[in-house]
């Protein structure tokens, strides 16, 4: 840098070159500060080469000389340690298996799958890291179709947090459900014309929901027949293959409450179901969740419906 | 070369400083082109049938990704809520890539299979008749437009010259068949293309309304389809880190 003769007090230095005649740059050396600030960061760069991995070369990379430690399970059950150059991936494993929340939770899932529902059933402390896990997994996976607090949406997603169980409520069944998927299914009826209004009317009469006498409600009953072989006879439902019980005030696909008083629309709700059937599918997470996380989303979903 | 002459040569000096800036991008970048293990050899990642292409070309074209990612970070948290991290290879035949980066919504990498059919259209055409909370806008109209496929065969050669094993030639069938299996050979067959996303339309009601090939046929074959390629059940822990 050539400097020109020191200035005046008050005067900054220029950098010497002239233009034109009479302009001039000032030359404003960086602060002292910034400078080291900036030799700081190169010898950082040069520390981060060394520790983690950096420079490629080939069809490889310099790999540092950090690591990560973690176990892996090997052919014969035994766990073995795993050392591998610094990587985020080997980092999660990591933490997977020993960051403090991880073990603080696997403490808990260890009792959980030593334990039987019952026996959770009887130990508040347990039944309440079930539920928190359940609640949150339902979040996450349960929520968006059967809504936040199970209140499902009629047509659609059956509600979970009534008291009536299309599959009924062991926690035997409730497992399987989740963990396989549910295919719900009515066929569609081929009901003629001249009937299909007294069908509706005779099953909206076993509800309360509507009134049906003589020969009309003889009519209806007959055609029911049909019905009755998913539904019951007594239209109490059959919770084995998922058909719903039409003789209580719960209803699943037919927005019958919707209708208020409305027994025209009453009506058509249910000719509506019966002619175009019914097909619902709930996915299996058997491969998303867990055997244990499954039993604790269990335990969240049987006490949303009362039990 | 004298400063000067870079000072007063306009043209000299944006060669120069291209050149200059282009070295962070390049340094970051070309080493990901012949680092061996940047896209993961896994089993089961395959190109994407006709149906989900069209499906793909309307995630974009209704900005999908602006509010959506499909990258699961090796984190414990996103590992619980999403699943396992996303792998390069499972997007090795995405161009471009929708890895997204911001989540106004969920990440949608391995949401196939975890919501029904009738869910993905309920909730695209209405999503807070489900999710009450969601602030999500509706898409009515995929269901009402109908799907225009006319141009499949094109679509296909073009992600071909991009690198996508699609397949015009016998040669690059077999190559297929050896690769993916006979059966999705044939679905990657360029010129099958028309009846391959016709089937798969019909072949699973995907927007309850049989019959019809809509666009939401497409975008839910393709919602349904993300992140369900890889078997990770067949990998231990810890196997993909030899990649990294």
């Amino acid at each position: 840098m050539s400097q020109p003769k020191k200035n005046k007090p008050g005067q900054v230095e220029t950098t010497g070159h002239v233009w034109d005649g009479d302009l001039r740059e000032y030359n404003n050396p960086l602060p002292r500060w910034w400078l080291w600030a900036f030799y700081a960061t190169i010898v950082f760069a040069v520390v981060y080469w060394i520790l983690y991995p950096a420079w490629p070369y080939g069809d490889s990379y310099t790999k540092g000389i950090n690591t990560v430690e973690y176990t892996v399970e090997g052919e014969n059950g035994e766990e073995k340690t795993v050392t591998e150059h610094w990587n985020t991936r080997a980092l999660f494993t990591k933490s997977m298996q020993s960051s403090p929340s991880a073990l603080a939770q696997q403490e808990w899932i260890d009792k959980v799958e030593g334990m039987s529902f019952e026996e959770i059933e009887q130990d508040p402390d347990t039944l309440q890291f079930a539920m928190s896990v359940g609640h949150g997994t339902f979040g996450d996976f349960c929520a968006a179709c059967h809504g936040a607090g199970g209140q499902g949406k009629i047509g659609l997603f059956p509600n979970l947090a009534d008291n009536a169980w299309l599959h009924g409520n062991s926690y035997d069944t409730i497992v399987s459900k989740i963990e396989g998927g549910i295919n719900g299914m009515m066929p569609a009826q081929n009901v003629p014309e001249d009937t299909i209004d007294d069908l509706a009317k005779y099953v909206l009469s076993l509800s309360g929901n509507a009134e049906i006498s003589g020969e009309a409600a003889s009519r209806g009953k007959q055609a029911f027949a049909s019905c009755a072989g998913c539904h019951g006879q007594d239209a109490q439902g059959n919770d084995g293959i998922g058909a719903p019980n039409l003789a209580d005030a719960i209803w699943d696909v037919a927005d019958v409450p919707g209708c208020g008083d409305d027994l025209g629309c009453k009506v058509d709700e249910i000719t509506h179901v019966v002619n175009n059937g019914i097909q619902r599918q709930m996915p299996a997470f058997g491969d998303r969740l867990t055997e244990t996380q499954i039993r604790m989303l269990a335990i969240y979903v049987r006490q949303l419906g009362g039990n | 070369m004298k400063h000067e002459s870079i000072e007063i040569n306009s043209g000299l000096l944006i060669v120069l400083t291209l050149a200059v800036i282009s070295i962070g991008g390049l340094v970051e970048i070309v080493p990901l082109f012949h680092i061996e293990d940047t896209v993961e050899d896994v089993d089961g990642v395959r190109p994407y049938t006709p149906l989900e292409i069209r499906g793909r070309d309307i995630y974009v074209s209704e900005g999908c990704y602006a509010c959506h990612s499909q990258m699961i970070r090796p984190f414990r948290d996103e590992m619980l809520r999403y699943g396992h991290y996303s792998l390069a290879a499972e997007s090795q035949y995405d161009h471009p890539f929708q890895w997204g980066s911001k989540r106004t919504g969920p990440d949608l990498a391995r949401v196939g299979g975890k919501y029904s059919n009738e869910w993905q259209t309920q909730h695209l055409v209405n999503p807070q008749s489900l999710v009450p909370e969601s602030i999500m806008p509706g898409y009515p109209w995929l269901l009402e437009t109908p799907l225009d496929y006319s141009q499949i065969e094109e679509r296909m050669v073009a992600l071909k010259r991009a690198g996508v094993p699609y397949s015009q030639t016998q040669e690059e069938y077999d190559a297929n068949v050896e690769k993916f299996g006979k059966e999705m050979a044939d679905k990657l067959h360029v010129p099958n293309a028309t009846q391959v996303l016709e089937d798969q339309a019909a072949a699973e009601n995907w927007d309850g309304k049989p019959g019809e090939i809509t666009e939401m046929d497409a975008l839910v074959a393709y919602l349904q389809m993300l992140g369900t390629m890889v078997d990770f059940s067949k990998y231990e822990d810890g196997h993909f880190n030899q990649f990294r």
